[in-house]
């Protein structure tokens, strides 16, 4: 809230929950899918979330980390593609074959490069 | 002495039935409401799940229709069955009064009017499509938005029609899903440097190959799928459709433009198929499509004896479902004449 | 864009809107956001058409902003309402016109309730008979005011002395038309057009020689919501919802702003502001506002209705360059000095000042 809004009024400009889809940066997506094409077969089933060792006490969901960086939000999962403890647990589960562990290292990298502006 | 049987519609399921009829030595006579065979089949450029082309299932049933046994009569609706007797008379929109040992109800489908979708804009937002049209442009070979550009982003609206209490319509249109996936996948083919998002509810792949031509279309044709019904679309300033959908898999509201939104409208009951029922005393169910006596045993089955279904009539179905419903309603047919 | 779809839809959603006699009940909120918006509508009725309208100074609040604030209970605001009808009843009038879209909405609510569970009919009756010993006949119509106005559009058309059109370029105005949620949303046959494509605003626009801009966010919420902006903290939802609509509207570069709801032209108009404090921007074009009227307050400028008359300098973005566009004469000067010569109190941070 600025400080203008905050004295005047006591209250300011919400910020937009919205997914604007035409404004996603789709760089780290293009990353991934390069190297990883199986990362295009998510089916958004959950399955790899259910089985997660660190999303059972951490948030991490393998299943929203794929579906927001395909739409090219990465704000609300940059702390998330960090905490994969790769036990592989999510790759044994996967019905579509998606190579789970790799994404998620892939999206940690992607996401270094990003703010290094290397991508 | 060959038994007559009647047949009204020469769609997919009308012409099945009296083929396989008319392969066993009966009499049929076909009422088609239009100038000519076919039904909604002969506007489908491709059929899902292989992808062959539309005009080899139409041409197979041109060939199937050209029978010493079997007559069409065209322009033509069946107003009115009952039973006379021991036959069946028809009673035809000529005014024409004709005479059957056996009735087969082949109405089909009428595709669902996308303009009482009214907050998806069709018929107001001109690049706003129904699937129908995109056949006519696959069939017509080039694909260009209503102001001529060349599409860079095209959408699929998932169950328009179907499965919404808002247009009466609480089924599943069945075909619609699959139909898309193959769209999208020709629309990736067709224009490799545009963008394909479907926006579903449900991906219902019931049938054999169709859950693999969905696999196929993320995998090779990177076609992008978001679960959320689109609760509105509007105009741009650029001539562009702005769709609001949830993208339900994050759970957050989602906006984006598209070049072309192609709306997947889906099967309701045929108006002449209704009006027969209702002057017939044909039982409809709830989805208002015609009940069949036992769901398992008798899907050809009407409450009246020598009165029988073929086809999307009494549910939607695909173009394979119809052809063997089509067949088993002969043998039904078949067998009740012979039995008489 | 295919007008013929439109006009099938609009063909689709037409109602009865009675052409004499109405028991017109006014808004809690209306007189003082818009102070002449109201009586205007009076005179034009009354003056212009010759319409007979009568009001009952014992109309009190329908209770509306309590009722989606979550302090008035349902069976309450039925009793309220129906004191309302009762007062119709006894002065002899069988056809309700209101000012207020949230109004409309909750006796358009009730109606159907009654409708479908009569039962809450039969206790509606035995509550305000309890209350107030009163008795009613339930209303035969029942109009939005601008349901009335657009009844009316061609007379008003050929009584008007000015046009909805640019004098120097000869141009029809781009106008932005906005319909209140509680008008058709809940339930579009109610609504003229229904509630996708409202005809309501659009039929008086285009006859009278504008322009209606059908953009994105055009069927969007204004942001009134009721408990957002009851809460002080809360404002800011309603504030943003506004702005989701400015943003959507700006490429259009619009003339002006219609609204048919009290929050909805209250809230465009006063979160113009709100937005130039807090972020300096403005949406209209060469850094203007964009003026945001009631349907009244456009018909009565079609009219010839002096604007400082109506009510105009009160709206946070004052209406001057739409004046200017239009032709009416209007000196700034004296927009703030009342009849009897005293000064009237200025709102500070006007847009459009100039």
């Amino acid at each position: 809230m600025s400080q203008v809004s905050q004295q005047k009024f006591g209250f300011g400009i919400n910020k937009s929950r919205l997914i604007n889809y035409d404004k996603g940066d789709r760089r780290v997506r293009q990353y991934i899918t390069d190297r990883e094409p199986t990362f295009k077969l998510c089916f958004s089933c959950g399955a790899c979330t259910a089985g997660c060792t660190a999303g059972a006490h951490a948030t991490v969901n393998m299943r929203r980390v794929n579906v927001y960086i395909r739409r090219g939000e990465l704000e609300p999962i940059r702390e998330e593609v960090t905490r994969c403890m790769m036990c592989g647990k999510c790759l044994l589960t996967c019905p579509r074959g998606v190579n789970t562990r790799t994404v998620m290292a892939l999206a940690a990298e992607a996401m270094k490069k990003l703010d290094r502006n290397e991508l | 002495m060959a038994k007559q049987i009647i047949i009204a519609g020469g769609g997919v399921a009308g012409i099945e039935a009296a083929a396989t009829l008319a392969d066993m030595g009966h009499k049929v006579n076909i009422i088609e409401k239009g100038s000519s065979s076919g039904g909604n089949a002969v506007r489908w450029h491709a059929l899902f799940p292989d992808r062959r082309p539309a005009g080899e299932v139409i041409s197979y049933l041109n060939n199937r229709v050209r029978n010493k046994n079997i007559e069409v009569t065209y322009n033509t609706c069946v107003n009115k069955v009952r039973h006379h007797g021991s036959s069946l008379v028809i009673n035809l929109s000529s005014g024409e009064e004709l005479k059957a040992d056996a009735f087969i109800v082949a109405t089909g489908f009428d595709l669902f009017d996308a303009s009482r979708k009214e907050e998806y804009g069709y018929g107001i937002y001109d690049n706003v499509i129904t699937a129908p049209e995109l056949e006519d442009m696959f069939n017509g070979g080039s694909l260009y938005t209503a102001d001529g550009r060349v599409p860079e982003r095209v959408g699929f609206i998932h169950c328009v029609g179907s499965r919404d209490e808002k247009v009466c319509n609480h089924h599943c249109s069945k075909v619609c899903c699959v139909t898309a996936v193959k769209q999208a996948i020709e629309v990736r083919e067709m224009l490799p440097g545009c963008e394909v998002f479907c926006f579903y509810m449900d991906m219902r792949m019931f049938g054999p190959y169709y859950e693999e031509l969905y696999r196929e279309a993320q995998e090779v044709h990177n076609v992008n799928f978001i679960r959320g019904k689109v609760s509105e679309a509007s105009n741009t300033i650029n001539h562009k459709v702005a769709v609001k959908v949830e993208d339900t898999l994050a759970g957050r509201p989602l906006r984006m433009e598209v070049d072309l939104l192609v709306l997947m409208t889906g099967m309701e009951m045929s108006a002449t198929g209704a009006s027969l029922a209702e002057a017939s005393g044909l039982r409809r169910g709830k989805n208002r499509f015609l009940s069949v006596r036992d769901n398992h045993m008798h899907s050809n089955n009407s409450d009246l004896p020598g009165v029988f279904y073929a086809g999307t009539c009494t549910a939607p179905m695909s173009i394979t479902d119809t052809i063997s419903h089509a067949r088993s309603a002969a043998l039904e047919v078949n067998l009740y004449l012979s039995e008489r | 864009m295919k007008t013929e779809g439109k006009k099938r839809i609009w063909s689709e959603y037409q109602k009865n809107v009675p052409d004499d006699h109405f028991f017109y009940v006014r808004s809690c909120i209306r007189q003082s956001f818009f102070p002449g918006s109201e009586q205007v509508f009076l005179k034009i009725l009354r003056d212009d058409l010759g319409k007979d309208v009568f009001e009952d100074p014992r109309h009190t609040t329908c209770t509306g902003i309590g009722y989606h604030g979550d302090v008035v209970p349902f069976e309450t605001i039925q009793t309220v309402v129906a004191r309302h009808f009762a007062l119709a009843t006894e002065a002899g009038y069988k056809n309700i016109a209101i000012s207020c879209v949230t109004s409309f909405g909750i006796y358009t609510e009730i109606l159907e309730t009654w409708k479908h569970f009569p039962e809450t009919l039969v206790k509606a009756r035995e509550n305000l008979f309890k209350a107030t010993g009163r008795v009613f006949d339930l209303p035969e119509t029942i109009s939005h005011a601008s349901d009335i106005i657009y009844k009316f559009r061609d007379e008003i058309a050929a009584k008007a002395k000015y046009a909805l059109t640019d004098i120097t370029t000869g141009e029809p105005l781009r106008i932005v038309e906005h319909i209140g949620c509680h008008y058709a949303k809940m339930f579009p046959k109610h609504g003229i057009g229904g509630a996708e494509f409202p005809h309501v605003l659009v039929g008086m626009i285009e006859k009278w020689g504008g322009s209606v801009v059908d953009y994105p966010e055009r069927r969007h919420c204004c942001g009134f919501g009721f408990r957002q902006y009851l809460v002080q903290a809360n404002r800011g939802y309603s504030l943003s919802s506004s702005k989701k609509k400015f943003e959507s509207m700006e490429p259009y570069q619009p003339d002006m702003i219609v609204s048919n709801c009290p929050g909805c032209a209250m809230f465009l108009d006063r979160w113009q502001y709100a937005i130039n404090e807090i972020d300096g921007i403005t949406y209209g074009k060469d850094d203007e506002g964009i003026p945001s009227l009631t349907y009244e307050e456009m018909a009565a400028l079609m009219l010839g209705y002096d604007p400082w008359e109506i009510g105009l300098q009160y709206h946070n973005v004052q209406a001057l360059p739409l004046l200017r566009k239009i032709g009416v004469e209007a000196d700034p000067e004296k927009r703030f000095i009342s009849k009897d010569g005293s000064r009237l109190p200025e709102p500070a941070g006007l847009i459009n000042n100039f």
